[in-house]
């Protein structure tokens, strides 16, 4: 075994003998606590009242409709051979909420949720893996990622785009009766035949002949999307940048009593200049018709700092994006994995009476 | 091997290393302490809760949440803010996603801020979840003219018009404003493009690091309030965090039965001296209060905010260290550079 | 004829006819139409996505070929995804229609796909973008060197944004009055500048730019001048 694979081993090993330790301490780490909840619903023949004047004179037939069945219509209207349906749900609490009352028989441990936290504490040291150097697992956790994100993106985009919009304009009485039983306009729109067959033009590509038919769909695609961000794009971006900065140069700023501020109106007016001239030289850099020299080279070089400054400024801000990121990655190993941290009180049991010795 | 050489093939795993802890420490030092850096809104945060603020209550505002569990650390706190401000002020809220993930970042927002603090919320009547659709860019352009067209049904499979607070509800003009969380594309240049601009709404966006400097040049014009990275959802968060207590104070001196403007009074003078709140739960007046209202009013006046209402203030404790360890870097990578070169030139 | 002109004619008629609807508000609703076949295909694209994952991945395991064991975890999670998410596992009905099994929300709290989100996709795709913070912090010391005035200036206002965009910025600059005349040189104020004024220049003309390209771009294609999309050059 070369010196390396030791050093790994022995720090792995700690890395296990700290968890078990941690794990030991106080009141563990890495579970989740439920609520266990059974729903019951029952179906009854409400009966409609027949309603003149604000008063209820008899009633008009009788309507059938779902409803819990602790409820007062389920207790009135109910009886034995009503159809039934019934399932359980669980629902997180926080665990500060089970330590106070363990007893409780509603709580329990949520095994699928606490096995998930480890689970997704796991991945997440999986892909930090990678930063001592690539390995088996890094590319497990990878390969994880890509299957579960395209199955991730298919199924949303089925549920909630194509039954709605395609197959409940196509086939609307099959998903009214199935998936949306909601649904009130049943009538079948034979123009939706249309984006079907682009979309199965679409799926060509996959097949081993006639993928040329899948540039139709393709057609569909690249012209909607260059017609919408042609007319987006002049309109939202050229003329209204444009319009943005064509303001006048001398900006008046005004106090809080309505009298001339000079101080600000000086600063903002200044402010104003500077856009303006930087607007302009960035554009004259970027218009390449013109050799850069002379009066046009030394506008160019002007534009040249200007956008060095917005590329900083990018910088900038995009490494205070990737912090971020990485902070809230580990907020969730030290708080919901390790229970080292509690920011948003999961687990210290609720004291209510503590707050008002001020 | 000299301190510079070394220092210039230093192994990348100590980088690592270092930013790995100047993230870390800050995070369980804060967590342990519950200790919050003090943050001073700029102008834009401001401007985005003050376009929120100034509608009245029972505005539609139409969310779109526009992002991901990737971007979720920089974003996650913006949209809570922007949930929490809605439902303070009585907001009708519509949430939208152009992102196949986002339907979990709906609701993610929507059970810890609507179900967690405002449960009385309704759904249906105060806040609607219409899910994801895809079309990008074409999603919006629909939904500027004819809204049915595109979301039949809300995320849950109700018909729009068996939705209450659909009615009304024709095209991107009935609603207030758009507020706009966004990681990429499709996402608030989108909005700015084909919603806000050709239709003149007020638009609100909050956005990762990455997109921020890109969207300054629609302020004020195109976006009238805008939230970058992680620093903007603090100024923001800390605003909507001290209105709302000031709120919440208002409302329970009222419910008190102390009248309007005195009650706007007694409430700027608790926030101005905490001791007056005290000498006021003595007075008769303060007997109208349940234990747990005083004890939410006296919360309020002392600033206890919960958790969940302080992770981007949180986060900007490791952002701080963070922030200073690259500005070490770059000049340690600089002066090795130069040291190296003026070395190589003597040479 | 069928492979180029066909698509070519589609692209021209549906480019020019959204255009077109702009103006005239009577076809709103045919472009409106178009827009949601456009979201639909867009949705089957997610399918074309899916299918040709398999296909690449089915091959790579036909062929044995390096690394092929990751390709079969590929196939494997996204057919749990997809089997999970498509037939509804553990999803509860709609509270309002109990009787429809397949009534519920496919990502409600508690169901299998929501469990596969939670505590796969969520941790996984958020620390694969954490990990750029680690890159971030090695090319800071590998990469930006102030070798003249333009890479000093890039420098420069990274580090007062840096600075300014934290509690270090006040720290640093708190002692300059607020109220007084040279607030503006606080260090958090000099970043709102440089966001405001120098960053909203350069940006603005990079937008002007951009959007005459696109809309150039478009024209060209909607005209059939552009045809790279069709693949095989002209």
């Amino acid at each position: 075994m070369s010196r390396q694979a030791i050093g790994l081993i022995v720090v792995l090993l700690l890395f296990v003998g700290l968890l078990v330790v941690r794990a030991g301490i106080g009141k563990g780490m890495g579970r989740v606590y439920s609520e266990r909840e059974s729903v019951a619903m029952v179906q009854v023949e409400i009966p409609i009242l027949d309603v003149v004047e604000g008063e209820a004179k008899g009633t008009v037939g009788t309507e059938s409709v779902w409803v819990p069945a602790a409820s007062d219509d389920a207790v009135d209207f109910a009886s034995a051979d009503s159809p039934r349906v019934e399932w359980e749900t669980t629902t997180p609490i926080k665990p500060g909420t089970y330590f106070q009352d363990p007893s409780n028989a509603a709580f329990e441990l949520d095994w699928p949720r606490t096995i998930g936290i480890w689970v997704a504490a796991l991945f997440t040291l999986a892909i930090f893996s990678f930063l001592y150097k690539d390995n088996a697992i890094y590319k497990i956790a990878e390969s994880v990622v890509v299957g579960v994100s395209a199955g991730y993106a298919m199924v949303i985009g089925f549920w909630d785009m194509l039954v709605p919009n395609l197959l409940g304009k196509l086939v609307p009485m099959f998903v009214q009766t199935h998936f949306i039983p909601g649904m009130t306009d049943t009538s079948v729109n034979w123009l939706y035949i249309i984006p079907a067959v682009f979309g199965i033009l679409l799926l060509m590509r996959l097949a081993p002949k006639g993928q040329w038919l899948s540039l139709w769909a393709l057609a569909f695609i690249v012209g909607t999307t260059a017609a919408i961000r042609m007319v987006g794009y002049i309109e939202g971006d050229f003329l209204s940048q444009i319009n943005a900065t064509v303001m006048p140069i001398y900006q008046v700023v005004e106090g809080a009593n309505g009298s001339v501020d000079v101080y600000s109106t000086i600063w903002a007016s200044i402010r104003q200049f500077i856009l303006l001239i930087g607007v302009l030289a960035c554009l004259t850099y970027f218009f390449f018709s013109v050799e850069h020299k002379g009066v046009v080279g030394g506008v160019a070089r002007v534009g040249i700092w200007f956008l060095m400054i917005t590329f900083g400024a990018a910088f900038g801000f995009t490494v205070m994006g990737r912090i971020a990121l990485l902070a809230a990655r580990f907020e969730f190993l030290f708080d919901d994995w390790l229970w080292l941290i509690d920011p948003t009180n999961q687990r210290t049991i609720p004291d209510a009476v503590a707050v008002l010795g001020m | 091997m000299s301190m510079v050489d070394r220092l210039a093939n230093i192994d990348r795993r100590w980088i690592f290393l270092m930013m790995g802890l100047a993230v870390a420490v800050p995070i369980i030092y804060i967590g342990i302490t519950g200790k919050t850096l003090p943050e001073q809104p700029t102008p834009l945060a401001q401007a985005a809760f003050d376009e929120l603020d100034k509608l009245p209550p029972g505005s539609r505002i139409l969310l779109a949440w526009d992002f991901d569990p990737a971007s979720e650390g920089e974003l996650g706190p913006m949209a809570t803010s922007f949930v929490r401000q809605c439902c303070q002020r009585g907001h009708r809220m519509y949430f939208l996603t152009l992102w196949p993930v986002g339907t979990q970042m709906i609701q993610k927002t929507a059970s810890l801020v609507i179900d967690g603090f405002y449960p009385d919320l309704e759904y249906g009547t105060d806040w609607v979840d219409l899910g994801f659709k895809a079309g990008n860019e074409a999603v919006i352009k629909t939904i500027a003219t004819d809204f049915g067209q595109m979301f039949p049904n809300d995320s849950r499979g109700t018909p729009i018009e068996s939705i209450p607070m659909m009615d009304g509800i024709v095209s991107i003009s009935s609603f207030d404003a758009i507020v706009n969380v966004s990681a990429g594309y499709p996402g608030s240049k989108e909005w700015v493009l084909y919603a806000a601009t050709p239709y003149k709404k007020p638009l609100l966006v909050g956005c990762t690091g990455v997109q921020a400097p890109q969207m300054y040049p629609y302020v004020p014009l195109q976006v009238q309030g805008l939230l970058g990275a992680i620093k903007g959802a603090a100024e923001y968060e800390s605003v909507v965090n001290a209105w709302v207590r000031r709120d919440t104070v208002e409302t329970l001196l009222e419910e008190a039965g102390v009248d309007g403007a005195d009650a706007g009074t007694l409430t700027k003078d608790f926030f101005d001296d905490p001791e007056k709140l005290k000498s006021w739960l003595a007075e008769p007046a303060a007997g109208g209060l349940t234990e747990a209202k005083r004890a939410s009013l006296v919360q309020a006046v002392q600033g206890v905010e919960p958790g969940i209402f302080l992770e981007a203030q949180r986060r900007m404790g490791p952002q701080l260290v963070a922030h200073l360890l690259m500005i070490a870097l770059i000049l340690a990578g600089n002066a090795v550079y130069f040291v190296t070169r003026r070395r190589g030139g003597a040479r | 004829m069928l492979k180029r002109n066909v698509p070519l004619l589609i692209t021209g008629l549906i480019g020019v006819f959204l255009i077109v609807a702009n103006f005239f508000p009577s076809l709103s609703a045919m472009s409106e139409d178009f827009t949601v076949f456009f979201g639909i295909i867009a949705a089957m694209a997610f399918v074309l996505g899916g299918g040709s994952l398999l296909k690449v991945h089915l091959k790579k395991i036909s062929d044995r070929n390096a690394g092929w064991a990751y390709s079969l975890i590929v196939l494997g999670t996204f057919a749990i995804t997809l089997a999970v998410g498509l037939l509804k596992i553990g999803v509860p009905p709609n509270p309002g229609f109990p009787d429809k099994p397949w009534s519920g929300s496919v990502n409600a709290d508690g169901t299998a796909f929501e469990w596969i989100y939670e505590y796969a996709l969520k941790p996984l795709s958020a620390t694969m973008f954490a990990m750029l913070a680690f890159y971030i912090a090695s090319a800071a010391f590998r990469a930006f060197r102030a070798k003249n005035i333009e890479a000093i200036l890039l420098l420069g206002t990274a580090f007062i944004i840096l600075l300014g965009r934290t509690f270090a910025g006040y720290y640093l600059t708190g002692w300059i009055p607020i109220d007084g005349p040279f607030s503006g040189l606080r260090i958090e104020e000099l970043s709102v500048y440089i966001m405001q004024v120098f960053n909203t220049a350069g940006s603005r003309a990079i937008i002007i730019g951009i959007a005459l390209g696109i809309a150039s771009t478009s024209l060209k294609i909607l005209m059939g001048l552009d045809r790279s999309y069709l693949g095989g050059g002209n």
